[in-house]
């Protein structure tokens, strides 16, 4: 498969190191992800989830220890823009109309305006939104909204999707369409991707593997696969996914009775 | 058309009837013209003064623009270089909400001191400083109140500060800009005749207000404060329009009307 897609090796973040009020969010954290792979990070609230996905996007840089993406440092890949970001809000841009909020990575990676145009007309049948192009945010629902944060993130095609609870916020049946159509843009743009949740069904349905995380302090308490094949409605119902719901909620239930 | 304008008339209507009630009771209650001026009597002065009130009108109109424009373009460029040069922000931010929370307008003798207590720049000064802290204060906060995520997305697609300043925090910062526009347009009018109470020029409408009252000709200095609110009326309504204008993707959003 050719060089991973991240090396995480002796991770380790301390929030206000060397003061009082130091808080050690992760400790030694050795991860590697594979180019094309899907993994979910999962855990305890503040255990570290979101500090691990910033180091990886080199939003934040760890205390100890290295992480390579790609092959380069994350500072490079960042630079490089190989990161494609989503967080829990959308954070769209209210000036700008759907369409120029798809494009803006593009306008900063120096595209001209035609090739733009043409990307965001494909990223907005992508995400299943071909009339909402000059609709301004306030006027799209909480769903659509995060579907333009997808495709805004995946315009430029990066390499690694680094994604923060992203469906946190929507309803139920909302949250399980999005997953489907999640997977599907995956696999058609074929990206590597690294999600952040604190749902099971979530982490079960999505990914090919899912690191849970133990709190205070964050540490990978074990990585679980999910061999399920192709998602589909159906998989949700399956006997193979009820037994990897179970195996990862087990593993939580020890995480969060540790001391 | 209609319905853009129709929101004016529940006002037009509700100011028709005060003015009236006002009228009305003036009369039946035969108040002393030095208490109370009847409208009609006020309009009536604002007729038989409309030279004096026209040249003062106009003087004090421009000292209430020139230190409008000079406050407002000032006050925004300082947040924009402070939000720039992050470390200012903690010093001159909290001296600023400081010094807005004093009255300001006391400062107008002071500045008579500096300039002249006839010269026109005294009472340009007050407006100045009137117009100027809320305008930095709104901007800076506009400037740094952008959404975590959104920097952090920025920044994940290696954007330099310089252009998030220009994507993101400028534009996140033009409603509050604006707002600090609509409060700061009247002001400008209140400062300006404050600041003529004190000194300056005698062809203003603060002089006029004082020598007539002291003439006890209180339907002049009435004419002269209906110029006066009609003047900030006419600011308000530009920055107002101005604000639409330049914010189209607010227009129809229910939640920021
Ligand atoms: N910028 C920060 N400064 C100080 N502490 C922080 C900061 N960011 C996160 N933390 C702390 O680090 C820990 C992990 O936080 P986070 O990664 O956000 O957890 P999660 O995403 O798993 O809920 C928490 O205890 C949190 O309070
Ligand atoms: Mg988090």
């Amino acid at each position: 498969m050719g060089e991973p897609a991240i090396v995480a090796s002796g991770v380790t973040k301390t929030f206000n190191h060397g003061t009082d009020n130091a808080v050690t969010a992760l400790t030694d954290i050795d991860l590697s992800v594979e180019p094309g792979e899907f993994v979910s990070l999962i855990g305890p609230s503040g255990c570290g989830k979101s500090t691990m996905l910033r180091i990886f996007g080199d939003l934040i840089s760890p205390t100890a220890g290295s992480v390579e993406v790609f092959g380069k440092s994350a500072a490079q890949a960042r630079l490089d823009r190989d990161y494609g970001m989503a967080f829990q809000k959308a954070g769209l841009f209210d000036w700008r109309r759907v369409r120029a909020n798809i494009e803006l990575p593009l306008e900063l990676a120096g595209w001209s305006k035609d090739k733009r145009a043409r990307r965001s007309s494909e990223m907005l049948s992508l995400v299943k939104l071909p009339d909402f192009g000059n609709h301004y945010p306030w006027q799209l629902s909480g769903g659509m909204q995060q579907r333009v944060a997808i495709a805004r993130a995946l315009s430029f095609e990066p390499k690694l999707l680094l994604m923060d609870e992203p469906f946190g916020a929507l309803d139920e049946m909302t949250r399980e369409h999005m997953q489907l159509e999640l997977l599907r843009i995956y696999r058609q743009l074929g990206t590597t991707v690294v999600f952040v949740t604190h749902s099971i069904p979530e982490a079960a349905f999505l990914s090919d593997r899912v690191v849970v995380l133990s709190p205070r302090p964050g540490r990978i308490h074990s990585i679980i696969g999910v061999d399920l094949g192709r998602r589909d409605e159906n998989t949700r119902e399956s006997e193979g996914f009820f037994r990897k719901t179970t195996q990862i909620r087990e593993a939580l239930r020890s995480v969060e009775a540790m001391p | 058309m209609r319905s853009r304008l129709a929101p004016l008339w529940p006002p037009i209507v509700v100011g028709v009837i005060i003015v009236s009630l006002w009228e009305g009771v003036v009369r039946a209650f035969d108040i002393k013209e030095f208490l109370l001026p009847k409208p009609t009597s006020i309009m009536a002065a604002v007729g038989d003064q409309w030279v004096p009130l026209r040249t003062a009108g106009w003087q004090t109109g421009r000292t209430a623009v020139a230190g409008l424009l000079i406050g407002v373009v000032t006050g925004a460029l300082l947040a924009l270089v402070i939000s720039r040069f992050g470390w200012l922000r903690g010093s001159v931010t909290p001296l600023a909400v400081a010094l807005n929370a004093t009255p300001i307008i006391a400062l107008a003798p002071i500045f008579n001191a500096w300039f002249g207590i006839t010269d026109f720049r005294s009472n340009t000064a007050v407006v100045i400083v009137v117009v100027f802290f809320p305008v930095f204060i709104n901007t800076g906060k506009g400037l740094d109140e952008v959404e975590p995520n959104q920097i952090e997305l920025m920044r994940s697609l290696a954007a330099s500060d310089t252009t998030v300043l220009r994507m993101v925090r400028i534009p996140n910062a033009l409603p509050f800009f604006l707002t600090s526009l609509r409060l700061a347009a009247p002001l400008s009018v209140i400062a300006a005749i404050v600041a003529e109470y004190f000194g300056g020029p005698q062809n203003r409408l603060g002089p006029f207000i004082t020598q007539n009252a002291s003439f006890s000709r209180y339907a002049n200095a009435w004419a002269a404060i209906v110029v006066a609110s009609a003047i900030g009326l006419a600011l308000f309504a530009l920055s107002a329009l101005v604000e639409k204008v330049s914010m189209p993707w607010k227009q129809g959003d229910p939640s920021r009307a």
